[in-house]
């Protein structure tokens, strides 16, 4: 679905990523782990068109979207979070999750000034698939709240709600549990699971290894901005450069 | 749910269609009781401005960006119109039309460049634009008449009925106001209104949810251009005269701090915004020669306390000690 060709980027000559190359399969969730600084962000970033490779190809369903626009890559199906959290606080939760449906909702200005019957229809419905995003999320009870109020747990899962609501083709998920206790863990977990038992293709950037390794289909491990395995979780675990760049740097924080 | 419940749920889910109802009647029935003409006068400026105030808060609201020079598209529509109606003896109707559509072009080809901006340098280069079709109207005189104005521009009328007196002008300004009012109410409650207000918290969020930003701010600069322009058009035909100290470089400022005032992205606040700046000189004769330092201060004051402007700022705040309550009671 996804295809990664030997990208790289450089902020002002210092590479943050070298040569990546990995698939993401379809209806498949992949995990993207690796040390503080490895690059994980940045490649999404690179995906998603917030900033463009420095070389190397990116495929989505057989189309280059290297060089596309970020809006124009978000409506071929590509959604996605962010590690440090992008919600918009003055919106109340509930039209947080509907602007994950902004290409959905027509981008006629001139047809929303109108708001013909067909136009007040369609709204309704997206308003259901947002409320209903809400609920699996466990936050319809807060739909009106400003968004700006809600603890960080919260608004984390409203990004996840924001982002799964358009029913995208791929899921980009950076660190979607990264400062959620045990509990909220487990309910994002589960949520994950579900997305993927339904078929949704996730890639996921996450810290917490037992829930990646649980969770994932694939495996692939960044270090200093080079992939440097990919495989399933066992293979991965099993794997000596993996315990080096993990372990190694335990050894030397320790 | 109760009956009363049932009640207040109805109310609240057709809000805004019941505050528009209440507001059109209010201002059916002004006139009945009001017919000082002073007084209409004075809501009828309001109405004009309201009109401006509303597109340059989807632009400074929703779509996140400032513009210090919104009277250059307001001097241009009623310019525009006195030149079309007087010189060129087009009828006023197809005027408006026509000078609108010009300067949504103009717009246009200015929006595409100077949009490129943002911050400091969109508010300089705005500021510049008004400063320029300022100048041109004072100085290209065989055109505009030059710093003594422009006079004899028509009523408009309907057939053999002319708005010509303030009873009369009531009714088409804020026809007009009403309409431009719901088109806004309309917009920001659909996807692109939600894409603009996405836009104004964060480009590389709003981006990642798939919207155009650069093209979704000309649109909208577009959109408010035209606002101004037949806000401009109205105010030429509501006189019969304009001169161009009324599209300086303060009404433009003024224009801002209505929006301020109504608060960022608040579609009604526009409205408060405009009618508060409009009457503010009327009750504060003393502040008449002060005016402008007064308007100073109250933007600088509003935007040190509340930056989301005075009275969205209020609402905010209200809204969310109540949510703040809220989570407490649950978590009791
Ligand atoms: N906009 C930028 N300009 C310059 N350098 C950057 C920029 N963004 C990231 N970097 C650098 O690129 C490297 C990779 O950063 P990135 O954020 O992708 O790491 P990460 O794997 O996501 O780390 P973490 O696990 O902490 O989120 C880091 O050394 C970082 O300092
Ligand atoms: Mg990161």
């Amino acid at each position: 679905m996804l295809q990664l060709d030997q990208v790289s980027k450089n902020f002002g000559g210092l590479p943050a990523l070298s040569d990546v190359s990995f698939t993401v399969p379809k209806g498949k969730l992949t995990a993207l782990i690796g040390p503080n600084g490895a690059g994980k962000s940045t490649l999404i970033n690179c995906i998603t068109g917030v900033m463009k490779p420095s070389s190397g190809n990116i495929q989505f369903q057989q189309q280059k979207i290297e060089n596309l626009l970020a809006y124009k890559i978000s409506r071929l199906g590509i959604s996605r979070t962010f590690q440090n959290l992008k919600t918009f606080p003055r919106l109340t939760v509930l039209d947080n999750v509907l602007t994950g449906l902004t290409s959905e909702a027509g981008n006629s200005m001139l047809l929303a000034m109108l708001r013909l019957p067909d136009l007040r229809h369609r709204e309704r419905q997206l308003k259901l698939r947002a409320l209903e995003s809400l609920d699996r999320f466990g936050l319809a009870d807060k739909a009106n709240w400003p968004a700006g109020v809600l603890a960080y747990g919260d608004k984390k899962r409203v990004e996840l709600a924001r982002a799964t609501v358009g029913k995208p083709q791929l899921i980009l998920l950076d660190e979607p549990v990264a400062g959620l206790n045990a509990e909220e863990t487990a309910a994002v977990g589960e949520q994950l699971r579900l997305l993927r038992r339904t078929g949704h293709t996730m890639l996921l950037v996450e810290h917490d290894m037992d829930l990646v390794m649980e969770i994932a289909d694939q495996v692939v491990v960044l270090d200093s901005g080079k992939s440097i395995a990919t495989g399933t979780p066992d293979e991965v675990r099993r794997n000596p450069l993996v315990l080096e760049a993990y372990l190694g740097r335990m050894d030397a924080t320790a | 749910m109760t009956n009363k419940q049932k009640f207040f749920y109805f109310i609240y889910l057709h809000r805004t269609g019941l505050t528009v109802t209440g507001l059109s009647l209010a201002l059916l029935l002004f006139p009945v009781f009001e017919n000082n003409p002073y007084t209409l006068g004075l809501t009828n400026l309001i109405a004009i401005n309201a009109i401006i105030v509303l597109g340059l808060n989807l632009f400074i609201g929703y779509a996140g960006q400032i513009s210090l020079g919104h009277a250059a598209f307001f001097g241009l529509g009623a310019y525009g119109s006195a030149i079309a109606t007087v010189t060129y003896e087009i009828p006023p109707w197809p005027a408006m039309l026509l000078v609108a559509s010009i300067v949504a072009l103009v717009a246009l080809l200015i929006g595409i460049p100077i949009l490129r901006l943002s911050g400091h340098y969109l508010a300089m280069a705005t500021l510049g634009l008004n400063f320029v079709v300022h100048t041109v109207l004072l100085q290209w005189d065989e055109v505009t008449g030059g710093p003594s104005g422009f006079s004899g521009i028509p009523y408009l009328s309907f057939g053999n009925f002319q708005f010509d007196d303030e009873v009369r002008l009531h009714y088409l300004l804020w026809g007009f106001t009403l309409v431009s009012l719901l088109l806004c109410l309309n917009l920001v409650r659909s996807g692109v209104g939600r894409g603009l207000s996405a836009l104004a918290g964060d480009e590389v969020a709003a981006e990642a949810l798939g919207v155009n930003t650069r093209n979704a701010k000309i649109k909208i600069f577009v959109l408010s251009a035209v606002f101004a322009s037949v806000a401009g058009s109205l105010f030429a035909h509501c006189y019969s005269f304009v001169s161009p100290d009324s599209f300086g470089i303060f009404t433009s400022t003024d224009l801002v701090i209505m929006v301020v005032i109504g608060g960022m992205g608040s579609i009604w606040g526009s409205i408060f915004g405009a009618a508060l700046i409009t009457l503010l000189p009327e009750w504060m004769d003393i502040f008449e020669t002060y005016k402008d330092f007064v308007h100073g201060g109250i933007l600088v004051l509003v935007l040190m306390f509340l930056p989301q402007g005075l009275v969205t700022g209020l609402v905010e705040m209200v809204k969310i000690k109540l949510a703040l309550r809220r989570q407490k009671d649950a978590a009791a």
